[in-house]
C-alpha cells in the first residue's frame, strides 16, 4: 500500500497495480469464476476471457497467441525457459552447453546452477565495467555443443539495456543449434519488448513489474522451439505449464500491458527527466558519489549510486526512517542484504558494491519523490560517513 | 515519545520480551536481527525461521524491523578465531567475542550513526547508574544470569546498553510473552554455539577448518597412556571422553597444540592457586584496588570463588581447577561486575 508519507523509489522491485488492471480482473475473481478448461457455458466465458487476454498479450509482445505460455511469474518463466530448453535439447541429443551471463537474475542463475549439477556445461559470460555483456567473451563461450543461451534484456539492479541484436547474431553464427532466451522482466515498462526481444526464441516477462498482479507472468515460446515442462498435470498452456488457468491474472496482465504500451513514450520522457534531476541533485550534494551502470545505456527509471565509505545497509535504514523506500543488492530469504553479484560481475571493488544503493523510479513517480530523496540522502550519507570511513 | 532504542531481536523469547517491555514503557523502538552466519546450523539465531519469528513479533508490537548482515565480520572476529583457538589448544567462548565485536561493537556503532540513543538486548543482566558511573549487575534470575558473557562492557557501552529482561526471572519473561501472545513465548532456549549445528557437532566443524592431528595422551609423568584423534576434543578440566581407562578419575591437565599432546592427571594435579589473564577490561575503566577481595567466576554458570587481582594475575583464596586458556575470568564485587579478562596459556 502506497502511503503519501512515503517516497517510494523501489519500482524495480515491484509496482502498484494499474487501476485499469484492477478493474479488468475484478469480474474474474467473482462473477466469471469458472475453470476455463470446462465444457459448460460458465467455462466458455472464462475461456474466452483467457484467450482474449492471451491475444492481447501476444500482440503487445509482438508474437502469436499460441506462442504465449502463461506462468506464475517471471522467475517461473525463466526457469521454464532455461531448464526446459536445456532438457529438451539433451533429450534430443542437441548438446549439453548452457551459456549465460554473470549478472543475470537469480531466476536464471539458479536454474543454470541446477543444470550444472545435472551434468550440463555452464559458462557465465563476463560483464564490462559499464554493465554490458562482453561480446568477445560471449563469442568465445559459444560452440557447437551450446544448447541454450540466456542473456537478459535489462539488468534488474543497474538498469543497463543489453545489445540483444548483437548477442543473437553471435549465437546464430557460432551456435546455430542453440535456443536464445532473454529475461525481459525489467524491460517492459521502458522499452518496446516486441521489437527489442524479437531476435530471442524465448522471452520472459512478469506482470507486477508493469502494473499487473504479482504471481503472473509469461514465457514467449516461438514456434518450433521445444521446451520440456517443469509443472506437469492437466496439460494447460500447451502442456508447458499445467494447473488451472489464472484467468483474472491473465486479464489483468493484458490490461496492464496495454496501458504500459500506450503510455510508454510519455512515461519514459517524464521519468527520465525525474531520474536525471535526481542524479544531478545527488552529484551536486555529494560530490564524491559514483553512479553505476553506463548512463547512456540504461532504462529511464534506474539510478544506481554509491557513496564512498557509507554502508548501504545502514543507509537504507536511515532512508526508511525518513520515509524513503530504496534497495541494495538482492534480498535473500532472511531479508538480509547480500553483496550484489551484479556489481561483483561488473568488477566493482567489494567496498564500492557494499556502498551502493538502487533508486528506481516508475510510472507513478513524482517530483515530490525526487525532492524527498534529495532532502534525505545527502544528510543521511553525511551522518553515516564516519562509521564507514572508520571501517575502511 | 522518548529517544529511539534499537533492540537486537534474535527470534527468541528474551529479546522478544525486551522489545515488548520497551514498547510498553513508551519508547520509540526499532527491532533488528543480525544475520551472522551463512553456514548450516540448526541451533543459532540466523535461520530463516528465527528471523521470521523476530519479524512477526516486531509486526505484532507494531515496530519497524530490519536485518543487518554482519556475516563477514562474524566470520573474521568470531568464527575464525574460535577455530584458531581450538587449533592452538585453547578453549574459546564465542558468545563473549560476539558480544564484544558484534552486539556491543559493530551494532552499537551503527546504532550511533543511525541516531539511536541506546541498544537493547535480551541478556539477563541489570544495568545500574550511580554517581560513579554505570554498573552491570547480575540478572534478577541468578540461574539465567549472563553478566559473565558481558564482562567486556565499559562505560562507553554501558551508557548505551539496555537489558530490559534483566529485572525479570525467566518464568516472568515467559509469562509476559504469553500474556502478550507473542509467538516466541514457549520457544525452547538455544544452548549451543550458534554456528555449529547439533548434527555436525564441534569436532566435525573444527575438523572442516583445521585438519585434526592425532597425538598422544600422556600422564603427568609424561608416560604415554593412550592416543587421540585431535586436540579439539579436549579442554582443560574435562573428565569425560578421554578414551583412557586408568581405574581412577582423570582430568585433562594440559593441551599442547605444538606436539598434539594431551596430558591427564588427578584432580589434585589440576589445582592452581593463580591464573594469568589477558585482554583485561574494567567496567569502571580502571582496575579495583590491588588485593581488593573479589569474587572470581571462571565459567559461564560456575560458582564464583574468592580471590584478588595482582597485576595481570588472578589469585584464588583456595586452589581451584586450572582455568582453560581462552576462558573468561570475570571479577565481581558481590553481584556487581567489575571487569574481567581471558585466561592466558
Amino acid at each position: 500500500m502506497r502511503s503519501d508519507a512515503l517516497a517510494y523509489l523501489d519500482y524495480a522491485a515491484t509496482t502498484p497495480m494499474r487501476p485499469e488492471a484492477v478493474a479488468a480482473m475484478s469480474p474474474y475473481l467473482s462473477d466469471v469464476f469458472a475453470n476455463p478448461s470446462g465444457g459448460h457455458a460458465a467455462a466458455r466465458a472464462a475461456k474466452t476471457a483467457l484467450e482474449e487476454a492471451r491475444e492481447e498479450i501476444a500482440a503487445l509482445l509482438g508474437t502469436e497467441p499460441f506462442e504465449v505460455v502463461l506462468t506464475g511469474g517471471g522467475t517461473e518463466a525463466d526457469n521454464l525457459a532455461v531448464k526446459g530448453a536445456a532438457r529438451a535439447a539433451r533429450d534430443a541429443g542437441r548438446g549439453r552447453g548452457v551459456v549465460t551471463t554473470a549478472f543475470e537474475h537469480k531466476g536464471v542463475l539458479a536454474a543454470c546452477d541446477h543444470l550444472e549439477r545435472d551434468g550440463f556445461r555452464v559458462k557465465r559470460v563476463a560483464i564490462d565495467r559499464g554493465g554490458i555483456v562482453d561480446l568477445d567473451d560471449l563469442a568465445a563461450a559459444l560452440d557447437g555443443d551450446t544448447a541454450v543461451v540466456s542473456v537478459m534484456l535489462v539488468n534488474n539492479e543497474i538498469g543497463t539495456i543489453q545489445p540483444l541484436d548483437d548477442v543473437a547474431a553471435l549465437v546464430r553464427e557460432r551456435a546455430p543449434q542453440a535456443v536464445l532466451h532473454t529475461d525481459a522482466v525489467q524491460a517492459v515498462p521502458w522499452i518496446d519488448v516486441a521489437a527489442a526481444a524479437a531476435p530471442a526464441d524465448l522471452v520472459a516477462v512478469s506482470a507486477h513489474k508493469f502494473g499487473g498482479p504479482k504471481g503472473m507472468g509469461a514465457l514467449v515460446v516461438r514456434e518450433g522451439i521445444v521446451v520440456a515442462p517443469l509443472v506437469e498435470g492437466g496439460g494447460q498452456e500447451r502442456g508447458l505449464r499445467s494447473g488451472t488457468s489464472n484467468v483474472a491474472g491473465a486479464v489483468a496482465m493484458a490490461a496492464a500491458l496495454r496501458v504500459t504500451a500506450t503510455e510508454r513514450a510519455a512515461v519514459v520522457t517524464r521519468v527520465a527527466a525525474l531520474r536525471d534531476r535526481l542524479v544531478a541533485g545527488l552529484a551536486a550534494a555529494v560530490p564524491d558519489c559514483f553512479f553505476n551502470g553506463d548512463a547512456a545505456r540504461k532504462v529511464a527509471g534506474n539510478c544506481h549510486v554509491g557513496f564512498p565509505g557509507v554502508e548501504a545497509e545502514a543507509l537504507l535504514v536511515a532512508l526508511d526512517r525518513a520515509g524513503v523506500c530504496a534497495a541494495a543488492g538482492s534480498s535473500c530469504s532472511s531479508g538480509a542484504t547480500e553483496p550484489s553479484h551484479v556489481l561483483e560481475a561488473m568488477g566493482m571493488a567489494r567496498a564500492d558494491a557494499l556502498a551502493s544503493i538502487r533508486l528506481s523510479l516508475g510510472p507513478p513517480s513524482t517530483d515530490a519523490d525526487v525532492d524527498a530523496a534529495l532532502a534525505t540522502i545527502p544528510a543521511a550519507v553525511e551522518r553515516l560517513r564516519p562509521v564507514g570511513a572508520a571501517r575502511a | 515519545m522518548s529517544a529511539p532504542v534499537l533492540v537486537a531481536m534474535s527470534g527468541g523469547v528474551d529479546s522478544s520480551v525486551a522489545a515488548a517491555l520497551l514498547v510498553e514503557t513508551g519508547h520509540d523502538v526499532t527491532g533488528v536481527t543480525l544475520k551472522l552466519w551463512g553456514g548450516e546450523s540448526d541451533s543459532g539465531c540466523c535461520s530463516v525461521g528465527d528471523v521470521e519469528d523476530a519479524r512477526r513479533v516486531a509486526a505484532q508490537l507494531d515496530i519497524p524491523h530490519y536485518v543487518f548482515n554482519f556475516a563477514d565480520d562474524f566470520e573474521a572476529k568470531v568464527v575464525a578465531p574460535y577455530a584458531d583457538d581450538y587449533a592452538s589448544g585453547r578453549t574459546p567462548n564465542p558468545c563473549v567475542e560476539c558480544n564484544r565485536s558484534m552486539k556491543f561493537g559493530r551494532l552499537l556503532e551503527r546504532a550511533d550513526a543511525l541516531g539511536f540513543e541506546a541498544v537493547a538486548t535480551g541478556h539477563h543482566a541489570r544495568r545500574r547508574a550511580s554517581e560513579s558511573g554505570y554498573h552491570l549487575v547480575r540478572g534478577a534470575d541468578l540461574a539465567k544470569d549472563q553478566s559473565y558473557v558481558l564482562y567486556m562492557l565499559g562505560q562507553r557501552e554501558l551508557a548505551r546498553a539496555r537489558f530490559p529482561v534483566g529485572e525479570l526471572t525467566k518464568t516472568e519473561v515467559r509469562a509476559h510473552a504469553a500474556r502478550l501472545g507473542l509467538r516466541t513465548a514457549a520457544k525452547p532456549e538455544s544452548m549451543d554455539v550458534c554456528f555449529i549445528s547439533r548434527r555436525e557437532g564441534r569436532e566435525r566443524f573444527l575438523g572442516s577448518r583445521v585438519p585434526a592431528r592425532p597425538g598422544a595422551v600422556v600422564d603427568a609423568a609424561g608416560v604415554v597412556v593412550g592416543h587421540h584423534e585431535g586436540i579439539a576434543g579436549f579442554t582443560i578440566g574435562q573428565r569425560r571422553g578421554l578414551g583412557v581407562s586408568t581405574g581412577e578419575r582423570r582430568y585433562v591437565l594440559d593441551v599442547d597444540a605444538a606436539t598434539a599432546t594431551v596430558t591427564i592427571g588427578s584432580r589434585t594435579d589440576l589445582l592452581r592457586d593463580a591464573a594469568r589473564v589477558e585482554a583485561l577490561t574494567f567496567a569502571a575503566g580502571s582496575p579495583p584496588p590491588a588485593h581488593h577481595e573479589l569474587l572470581l567466576q571462571v565459567r559461564a554458570h560456575g560458582t564464583p570463588v574468592a580471590g584478588w587481582l595482582d597485576g595481570d594475575v588472578v589469585r584464588f583464596a583456595t586452589p581451584q581447577p586450572r582455568v582453560a586458556p581462552g576462558q573468561v575470568v570475570a571479577f565481581y564485587d558481590g553481584d556487581t561486575l567489575l571487569g574481567g579478562g581471558i585466561a592466558a596459556a
